[in-house]
């Protein structure tokens, strides 16, 4: 007999492995998240009532899902709906059965399913990325609003709307068809990298809101690369949050910030980077570029080039041109400018700012970006100038004292 | 699954429509209805007479109130709806997208609320 330890344990880590197949497979047979959530929510909790008396048993996850079919059949019962629900429940214990015999994934196509739910245009797209923690990833309401700094009683009042329409308007658990499959999987890459940057610009913040948040996404990018392999742009994205993520540990030096230019390459993360270039070159013969494996070969470039010693800032430069083409931003054009202004040309990298000035005002970089050009262009009272700005529009308080450094620096 | 399809429509454009265009349209509004039909999916169909010729009714606290329309003033008004049977939103943002009216103005596609639900 295990230990009540040992099972509540065992229950912890099979609910961080399988929740989000087990959650996708009752989805979408009840084409109900929030009741499929619920019903599994009460599987756990059985789960740590009954294994450390009754043992664990051979298959955890077909218990789980046994048990959360009992409750929808319960639920079902006193709903009109049990009749059409009723044929999938059943079949749900013959897949609980092979699910007990197989080591490998049976349902793959799930939660495929779950993802292009929770990124159905029809739902606001400012809730795809939140929808998706808490349906694939089991995130709580408050660790999502924390991330995403909003009340937590809001955010779960923003989710629990978004379910009810997923039943109320019938969103289908399908993959959608050849002809919508590009710009549906582009919705949920979308919402995948939105979790990630979050992540990413929360990670050393004191209170660190969304720490992880890195982490899950790119486990959710890693998902999607493993059930299409065939879509190049889902590895794109990984690949560019590998090389990002690879970077992580170099990005800080105790609390101080480190730009990229300064950082200690012996601190990157050397297999996360070849990991990211495999896959990079995977999606590169798929011969379907697009915005994500633009970025991903931009970092690339980077990351090789400072490893070696000398960085490529005409290719640099050509990429984020191709960037700016294919999926145009302020953030784009500014990292154009600055790799300009990196390659000697302060002139012509000002001028491209100048460009985009009424549309980038209270953007950040775009202001550190000013301040490096003007200061290379002995424009020191313009380059002070910019770094206030910058200083201002920064939410990072190691992002303002680096800038406050660099300004302090000027002549 | 039942849904309506709520077409809106520059009503002045409409207005504006030489003979041939609207012989035109008509044909497309026809091709349309007969499609759902023939996928079974037509449940019932309307177009509607200019808002202008609506009436606006209010019975709050037993105070009843008539008014002339339109009901908002907009650009575009609704100007006919499809009632539909197929088996999600997905297949109902097909049909809707095949709308003539999606051409040119816009079509909302709401699910009816099945109370037996």
């Amino acid at each position: 007999m295990m230990r009540a330890e040992d099972s509540y344990t065992l229950a912890a880590e099979t609910a961080r492995t399988s929740y989000s197949r087990l959650v996708a497979i009752l989805a979408a047979r009840t084409r109900d998240v929030a009741l499929a959530e619920d019903a599994l929510a009460g599987a756990f909790q059985a789960a740590l009532e009954n294994w450390p008396k009754s043992g664990v048993p051979r298959s955890p996850e077909a218990w789980l899902l046994t048990t959360a079919r009992r409750t929808l059949i319960d639920g079902a019962r006193h709903e009109a709906v049990r009749e059409k629900v009723m044929p999938d429940l059943t079949m749900l214990t013959e897949e609980a059965h092979r699910l007990r015999d197989a080591s490998e994934e049976l349902f793959p196509d799930e939660r495929l399913k779950l993802l292009f739910v929770c990124a159905h245009p029809a739902i606001d797209p400012s809730m795809h990325t939140a929808l998706m923690l808490q349906s694939v990833l089991g995130l709580e309401a408050t660790h999502i609003a924390r991330a995403f700094v909003v009340a937590p009683a809001t955010m779960g009042q923003r989710l629990v709307r978004a379910k009810r329409k997923i039943k109320a308007a019938q969103i289908p658990f399908t993959i959608p068809e050849k002809d919508q499959l590009l710009q549906r999987i582009t919705a949920v890459l979308d919402a995948i990298y939105a979790a990630f940057s979050t992540g990413w610009d929360e990670a050393f913040t004191e209170t660190r809101k969304s720490a992880g948040l890195a982490d899950e996404a790119i486990w959710l990018a890693r998902l999607v690369v493993q059930l299409l392999p065939e879509n190049a742009e889902a590895k794109g994205l990984l690949a560019l949050m590998l090389y990002a993520q690879s970077r992580q540990e170099a990005r800080r030096n105790q609390a101080a910030y480190i730009p990229l230019a300064e950082q200690d390459t012996s601190l990157w993360d050397r297999t996360l980077i070849a990991d990211a270039e495999t896959i990079l070159r995977a999606a590169s013969t798929l011969s379907a570029p697009g915005r994500f494996q633009l970025e991903a070969a931009i970092q690339s470039a980077h990351i090789s080039g400072l490893v070696q010693g000398s960085v490529n800032w005409p290719a640099i430069i050509q990429l984020y041109e191709r960037l700016i083409q294919t999926a145009p931003s302020i953030g784009a054009h500014v990292a154009q400018a600055s790799a300009v202004a990196m390659a000697g040309r302060a002139d012509d990298a000002a001028r491209l700012l100048e460009r985009i000035s009424e549309q980038a005002d209270t953007y950040q970089p775009y202001w550190a970006a000013i301040a490096y050009v003007e200061r290379s262009r002995s424009n020191f009272e313009a380059a002070r100038a910019a770094y206030n700005r910058a200083i201002e529009l920064s939410t990072d308080p190691a992002v303002k004292d680096w800038l406050g450094v660099k300004q302090a620096e000027l002549a | 699954m039942q849904y309506m399809l709520a077409l809106y429509e520059d009503e002045n454009a409409f207005m504006n429509l030489n003979e041939n265009e609207m012989g035109e349209l008509m044909g497309a509004y026809n091709a349309y209805t007969t499609s759902l039909q023939e996928a079974g999916a037509f449940v019932a169909g309307e177009p509607l007479e200019p808002s202008a010729t609506g009436a606006i009714i209010r019975n709050h606290a037993d105070k009843m109130q008539v008014q002339d329309g339109p009901f908002v003033e907009a650009k575009e008004h609704l100007g006919g709806f499809y009632l539909i049977d197929v088996l999600d939103l997905d297949a109902a943002i097909d049909w809707a997208a095949q709308c003539p009216c999606a051409k040119t103005g816009t079509v909302e596609v709401r699910p009816v609320w099945n109370i037996g639900d």
